[in-house]
């Protein structure tokens, strides 16, 4: 290995325009060691990530590596110097194999060609030291999630990365492929490589990092061993007050007449058999691994895919072919993936707004006077913060937009609402915003299905959890029963026969 | 209010996209003028527009298909076909119904017949067998182009020359001056500009055009937008046809050839974005009239050949692609 590298930040201040976004940051990431940044949405991490590794210039301040100050031109500026930044978004190319990736743009060459042999070998090795089971001629595009993060990872490594920024790496993995995720931190960690993070997931912050600093409004408000941290005091700092009733209580009771039933719906490929009932103002969590076929069976559910089965809403059976046809029986979908399913990012807010019910708010031509009137009332009913009401949704934070998605489908006034993974990647304290919002909707009388990846959510959120393992109801918990312990032994498939018992 | 849809900008400064194609129309017509004291004669304004109608009643349904994130590059070939259906379809009926407007009425009703059906033929193929627009409209291009040579023996149909002088009128006349062909453009510009800009069809389509997966999970028919569009665009066809019918009296293998890429030049002139999600028909209308006039103003001048007219288009659609790209190139 070569030199072991540690970055440091020194009073570094960041203004776009006239608004400044970092004041004063401080932050030193030591050789060997994992350093956990967090914060709110909006916090600063981002920026201060970009200054790290090159992709945004300082307005004032020091970065240096081992003490000598840098100030890296781009970001191949500063790989060359060993500090890679691993974007949220997987940055590879999904039709080009895991090698081909790896070497994008510091291809091994034998005079003109490609020395394809060496590229296959050194892959071989890098992705063996990761401890990655993918084959290195393998595309991308048809690898599972955690292993295109570990191709980031090799790919990082391959230009001897020595710092190692990584951009919430578990945002889109599940809990076990975020296991594999730590294993090759901790080896990378042993092997001398700095690694600052980020996480919106605090208890494995607390898990994996040695280092904290936690940001609000581009202000460092604490920083220290991540000992001297539990995960109350790490929100507390990050939002500023107490955050320890994240879950609101169920104030109305649950309804007693069934407002969904579904019996025996399949979505050829990802769903079987699956059957279920939805009363009247309840909150149904559906919880499992990914890929065990949440999405695929409320996208059926919705029309958004072909299925077979029996739905029936209030007791009267329906035939949902579109979500079209949905919507106007009162059903609704939240996709989990707001940025490229959920909202025109080029777009103003009023334009995705009313998107989902522009024939409400069209007499010959649209009104836009409604429509202004409408998001007037969904700024407020939603709190949804944006510089200015014309602001390109693209540019709002992922808090901003999910409020926003809500207060979209929401004006569909669905009696049932489905949302997939409501808080992916937003802050705690736009989590629990989020939270009441969709008590006070069960308030209302909406029915509400709620699936999530983040046991804590559907536990703390639902009344009542289905847990689907490959593409099955594996069970059923509630009350006493609904435990973290007996979420996951469902969703890996662990004791079923206990289960069945019982 | 005139920019109230496009991106919000700093009040007071001068916003190229928005303000671009309107200089380039402005700056033409001063060079126009300068260079040639009959470049502002009313005969001369109305031969421009007369002539960008055409392409202007089209180019104003590719807007939409643009918009929507599609492609047609088979209405040239298209309006040619409907042509020489019309024609043929007038000659054989004028035994049975004599000359007369009555005739005349049939063969418009053909033309619009023909052009939706057209329309929805790559529709159908585009949306519900998913192909891509580009191949879809590649492939009827050559179809409807073969179609017409074939109708037309390699040569030309001609209509019959009693109906020519009863039809003569739908091009040559007009209202207070102005010819149909203007009048006509003018109210399908301003028909597509209101429903671009206030009617839900238009937000469907730059929604669809923009990302069409947020369009569908937001219960928009993602299919029948983009079918619209498509439809929207034959029927258009239908109208520049019967405008164009009357002029020549005949259509051949070479009627309406390059058309397609005028009308989408035209459309990219105007601003609307090539890979779709955002469109706007009075653009549209700019991008026709600077593509006429360059033509004219090479006609009229003795200094540039008008063998460069295509080499001056050319470089004023570069020109305007670079004027209104985004400023925000990756470091």
């Amino acid at each position: 290995m070569t030199e072991p590298l540690a970055l440091s930040l020194t009073k570094i201040c960041r203004s776009f325009g006239p608004v400044q976004v970092l004041h004063d940051v401080d932050i030193t990431l030591a050789a060997g060691e994992v350093h956990a940044l967090i914060g709110e949405n909006g916090a600063g991490k981002s920026t201060t990530m970009k200054i790290m590794s090159g992709y945004l210039a300082p307005t004032s301040g020091v970065v240096a590596l081992n003490d000598a100050p840098v100030s890296f031109v781009n970001s191949q500026d500063a790989e060359a110097q060993g500090v890679v930044l691993i974007h949220q978004e997987f940055n590879l190319a999904e039709q080009l194999s895991v090698e081909q990736n790896i070497f994008l743009g510091h291809e091994k060459k034998r005079g003109f060609l490609l020395d394809k042999a060496a590229m296959q070998a050194e892959a071989r090795a890098l992705l063996a030291r990761l401890n990655c089971q993918v084959d290195p001629s393998a595309r991308v595009s048809d690898i599972a999630n955690a292993d295109k993060q570990m191709v980031e990872i090799a790919k990082a490594l391959s230009r001897n990365a020595r710092v190692l920024i990584m951009d919430e790496p578990t945002a889109v993995l599940t809990e076990r492929e975020a296991e594999v995720l730590f294993d090759q931190v901790d080896r990378l960690k042993a092997e001398g490589v700095a690694i600052l993070f980020t996480s919106h997931k605090l208890d494995e912050v607390k898990r994996i990092s040695d280092q904290i600093t936690i940001l609000r409004d581009g202000h460092v408000v604490s920083q220290g061993p991540t000992s001297d941290y539990n995960e109350d005091q790490m929100a507390e700092a990050m939002v500023g007050r107490d955050v320890s009733s994240l879950y609101p209580e169920r104030t109305v009771p649950v309804g007693s007449e069934a407002a969904l039933e579904v019996k025996g719906l399949s979505v050829a490929g990802f769903a079987h058999d699956i059957s279920f009932t939805l009363k009247k103002g309840e909150i149904l969590g559906i919880s499992g691994l990914i890929g065990s076929g949440r999405t695929e069976t409320m996208e059926g559910l919705v029309g958004l895919r072909s299925t077979t089965g029996e739905v029936r809403l209030n007791g009267k059976v329906v035939h949902l072919k579109s979500p079209q046809q949905a919507q106007a029986a009162g059903v609704c979908y939240l996709t989990e993936d707001r940025k490229s399913r959920g909202l025109l990012l080029t777009k103003g807010m009023r334009e995705n707004l009313t998107l989902q019910c522009l024939p409400d708010f069209t007499n010959v031509l649209i009104d836009q006077k409604s429509e202004d009137a409408a998001l007037t009332k969904a700024i407020e009913d939603f709190d949804i913060r944006a510089p200015s009401r014309d602001v390109a949704v693209g540019n709002l934070s992922g808090g901003n937009q999910q409020k926003l998605l809500i207060a979209k489908v929401m004006l569909a006034d669905p009696d049932i609402v489905i949302i997939d993974e409501p808080t992916r990647g937003i802050d705690i304290g736009t989590k629990q915003q989020i939270y009441e919002f969709i008590h006070a909707l069960s308030g209302q009388g909406k029915s509400i299905i709620v699936i999530s990846s983040e046991m804590q959510e559907v536990i703390g959120l639902a009344d009542r959890v289905l847990v689907m393992r490959m593409g099955r109801i594996a069970g059923e918990v509630s009350g006493d029963d609904l435990t973290e312990d007996k979420i996951v032994r469902l969703a890996m498939g662990l004791d079923a026969h206990k289960e069945e018992a019982a | 209010m005139a920019t109230a849809d496009t991106n919000p900008k700093p009040a007071m400064r001068l916003d190229l996209k928005v303000m671009g194609p309107i200089l380039a129309l402005v700056v033409l017509v001063v060079i126009g003028a300068l260079m040639n004291g009959n470049f502002l004669s009313a005969g001369n304004i109305t031969n421009v527009l007369s002539r960008s109608a055409f392409i202007g009643i089209i180019a104003v349904g590719m807007t939409f298909v643009i918009t929507a994130g599609g492609l047609d590059l088979s209405v040239g070939s298209m309006a040619a076909f409907i042509a020489g259906l019309m024609i043929l379809v007038m000659n054989g009926l004028l035994p049975v119904m004599g000359v007369g407007w009555p005739l005349v009425f049939v063969g418009m009703l053909t033309a619009i017949v023909a052009g939706t059906a057209a329309g929805f033929i790559n529709g159908f193929l585009i949306t519900n067998m998913r192909i891509e627009a580009f191949i879809v409209t590649l492939g009827t291009m050559g179809i409807y182009r073969s179609l017409v040579t074939w109708l037309a023996d390699g040569g030309t149909l001609s209509l019959d020359f009693g109906m020519r002088a009863i039809i003569r009128p739908i091009y040559f006349d007009g209202i207070l001056g102005i010819s149909w062909p203007i009048i006509v453009f003018a109210l399908v510009a301003i028909l597509g500009e209101v429903v671009m800009r206030r009617g839900a069809f238009g937000r469907h389509a730059a929604a669809v055009g923009s990302n069409d997966q947020v369009a569908r999970y937001s219960s928009v028919n993602v299919n029948r937008v983009r079918m619209m569009t498509y439809v929207g665009l034959g029927v258009l066809v239908g109208v520049a046809t019967i405008m164009y019918v009357p002029r020549l009296g005949s259509a051949s293998s070479s009627t309406g050839v390059l058309w397609e890429l005028e009308a989408i030049a035209a459309v990219i002139i105007g601003g609307t974005m090539l890979k779709g999600g955002f469109g706007r028909v009075w653009g549209t209308v700019i991008g026709v009239l600077i593509l006429s006039l360059i033509g004219n103003i090479l006609n009229l001048t003795d200094g540039v050949s008008p063998y460069l007219n295509g080499a001056v288009q050319g470089v004023i659609i570069i020109l305007a692609v670079i004027l209104q790209r985004d400023k925000k190139a990756e470091g």
